[in-house]
C-alpha cells in the first residue's frame, strides 16, 4: 500500500530504480559473465597447448 | 534427395504440423484463451454463470458514480452494443477514467449488477504529448459542434 | 571483387572478424544508449495519460522485439546446423540463447512495473504476458537441452529441433493483442505508421538500435569462446596470438 502511494509521487525514482536500474544491472552482470569464460576458456586452451608440447618435446 | 535436402523437408515438415496443431488448440480454446467477455458475450449468454468471470469494455461516459463511503463505484461497462452496470468497491487505477478501457472481473448477482473483486484499466497505443491531446479534444468538439451545426439550424427557424 | 561469404562462416575465419568487431559495436551501443535515454527523458514530454510512467517504454518495447527476433535468428541458426551441419551455425545459436533470455526476462519485469501503476495488477494472465513468459521458458529449456547433454554435437541436434517447433510461439506474442481480448494494448508501431510523438519514437528507436548493438557485441563475445572451447583441438587455435603467449 504504501509503494502504490510511493511510486506514484516519485514516478521517476520509480522507472529508474525499478526498471531502469534492473535492466542496466542485467548488462552488466553479462558483460562480466562473457569476459570472465573468455578468459578462463583461454586459459584451458593455453594448458592444454603447453601439455601437448610438453609431450612431444 | 541429398540428405541435406530430405532434412530440410522433415524440418519444415514438422514445423507446419506443430504450427497446425497448435493453431487448432488455440482455436479450440479461444474463449478461455481471451482475458475477458464483452457485454454482448453476457447478454448472449456466453459468459459463465453463477461463478466469477471478467467482463472488459469502455466506461460509459457519465456513468462513474462515487457513493458516500467514498469507496463505493458504480459504472457502466459498454462494448457499443450493450452495456452493463458494475459496483465495485476498492481503489480504481490510475487510468480508469470515462470513455476509456477497462477489464473488470467479478460475478453476476440476483439483482443485475456486476459485483466486482477487481478492476483494471486497459490503456491504449497512443502515445501523445498532453498539449496533443487537449489540441485534438478541441478539435473533436470543433467537428462535432459543426457536424450538429446544420441539423440543428432548420429546428432553429 | 566479390566477397566470399563462404569464408567468413568458418570458425576460423569469423574468429579473427568477430575479435575486430566487437570493439566497434560495444562503443556504438553505449553512445546509443545515452543518447536514447537523453532524448527519452529530457527531449521527450510526458505523455497525456500515463504521465511520466509510460518512459518505461524506452526499455521495455526494445526488449520485447529483440526477445522475439533473437529467438527466430537462433532457430534459424539452429535449422541452419541441422540441414547443413556447419559447425558455425550452431555455436552461434547456443551463443544467441543467453541473450535473448535476458531480453525476455528485462521485458517481463519490466511490463510488470508498469501495470502495477497504469493497470492495477503486476501480472495478468492475458494472452500476451503468458505467451511471452512461454518464450522465456523456451530460451531456459534450449539452454538447459543443449547443457544437459554431453556431445556437443547430439546437444546441437537436440537443442536445434527444440528452438524450431518452439518459434511458432513468437507469432503467437506478436499476434496475441489482435487474436484474442487482452488486457495488453495493441501494437504502437504497426507496419501502416505509428501514432505516437516523434521525439517518443525518435527515443525508443535509438534504444532499440543500442539494445541490437549490444545484443551483437555479447553474441559475438560468446561464440568467440565456444569457438575456443569447440576447436581447442585444431592446429589453427594452438597458433592463435593470444593462445601462445
Amino acid at each position: 500500500m504504501s509503494l502504490d502511494i510511493w511510486m506514484r509521487e516519485n514516478p521517476l525514482s520509480y522507472i529508474w530504480i525499478g526498471s531502469y536500474a534492473v535492466a542496466f544491472l542485467i548488462f552488466a552482470i553479462e558483460i562480466a559473465m562473457v569476459v570472465h569464460k573468455r578468459k578462463i576458456t583461454l586459459q584451458q586452451v593455453r594448458l592444454m597447448r603447453e601439455a601437448d608440447e610438453s609431450e612431444e618435446g | 534427395m541429398k540428405p541435406r535436402q530430405k532434412r530440410f523437408v522433415y524440418i519444415v515438415v514438422a514445423l507446419v504440423a506443430v504450427g497446425l496443431a497448435v493453431a487448432l488448440v488455440l482455436n479450440a480454446l479461444k474463449d478461455n484463451v481471451s482475458l475477458y467477455f464483452t457485454p454482448t458475450q453476457v447478454y448472449n449468454k456466453e459468459a459463465p454463470e453463477g461463478r466469477s468471470f471478467r467482463i472488459g469494455g469502455l466506461v460509459e461516459e457519465g456513468s462513474v458514480k462515487r457513493e458516500n463511503d467514498g469507496l463505493t463505484v458504480n459504472f457502466v461497462i459498454t462494448d457499443l452494443h450493450k452495456s452493463l452496470p458494475v459496483v465495485y468497491k476498492g481503489i480504481l487505477p490510475d487510468l480508469f477514467k470515462e470513455g476509456k478501457g477497462v477489464v473488470a472481473q467479478g460475478k453476476m448477482e440476483a439483482d443485475g449488477l456486476m459485483h466486482a473483486e477487481e478492476v483494471l484499466a486497459k490503456h491504449d497505443e497512443n502515445y501523445m504529448a498532453p498539449e496533443a491531446a487537449d489540441a485534438l479534444k478541441k478539435a473533436e468538439v470543433a467537428n462535432a459542434a459543426a457536424a450538429s451545426a446544420p441539423a440543428a439550424s432548420p429546428a432553429a427557424e | 571483387m566479390a566477397i566470399n561469404w563462404f569464408k567468413y562462416s568458418a570458425p576460423t575465419t569469423f574468429y579473427g572478424l568477430a575479435g575486430k568487431l566487437i570493439p566497434w559495436f560495444a562503443i556504438s551501443a553505449a553512445v546509443l544508449c545515452m543518447v536514447g535515454l537523453y532524448i527519452g527523458f529530457v527531449v521527450a514530454p510526458a505523455d497525456a495519460q500515463q504521465g511520466e510512467f509510460y518512459r518505461i517504454i524506452f526499455i521495455h518495447v526494445p526488449s520485447s522485439i529483440l526477445s522475439m527476433f533473437l529467438y527466430l535468428i537462433m532457430a534459424a541458426y539452429a535449422a541452419m546446423g541441422l540441414i547443413f551441419n556447419t559447425r558455425l551455425s550452431s555455436m552461434m545459436a547456443s551463443a544467441i540463447a543467453p541473450t535473448g533470455a535476458l531480453f525476455a526476462f528485462i521485458s517481463l519485469w519490466t511490463g510488470a512495473l508498469w501495470g502495477k501503476p497504469m493497470w492495477g495488477a503486476w501480472w495478468v494472465w492475458d494472452a500476451r504476458l503468458t505467451s511471452e513468459l512461454i518464450l522465456l521458458f523456451l530460451y531456459l529449456g534450449f539452454i538447459s537441452l543443449h547443457a544437459s547433454i554431453d556431445d556437443p554435437r547430439r546437444a546441437d541436434r537436440a537443442a536445434a529441433l527444440l528452438a524450431i517447433v518452439g518459434s511458432v510461439n513468437v507469432p503467437i506474442i506478436y499476434f496475441s493483442v489482435q487474436w484474442w481480448n487482452t488486457l495488453h494494448q495493441g501494437s504502437t508501431i504497426k507496419f501502416t505508421g505509428t501514432s505516437m510523438h516523434i521525439a517518443m519514437q525518435q527515443a525508443m528507436f535509438t534504444m532499440l538500435v543500442a539494445c541490437w548493438l549490444y545484443a551483437i557485441t555479447v553474441t559475438l563475445m560468446r561464440v568467440r569462446s565456444i569457438i575456443l572451447e569447440r576447436e581447442r583441438h585444431t592446429k589453427w587455435i594452438t597458433e592463435l596470438a593470444e593462445v601462445k603467449s
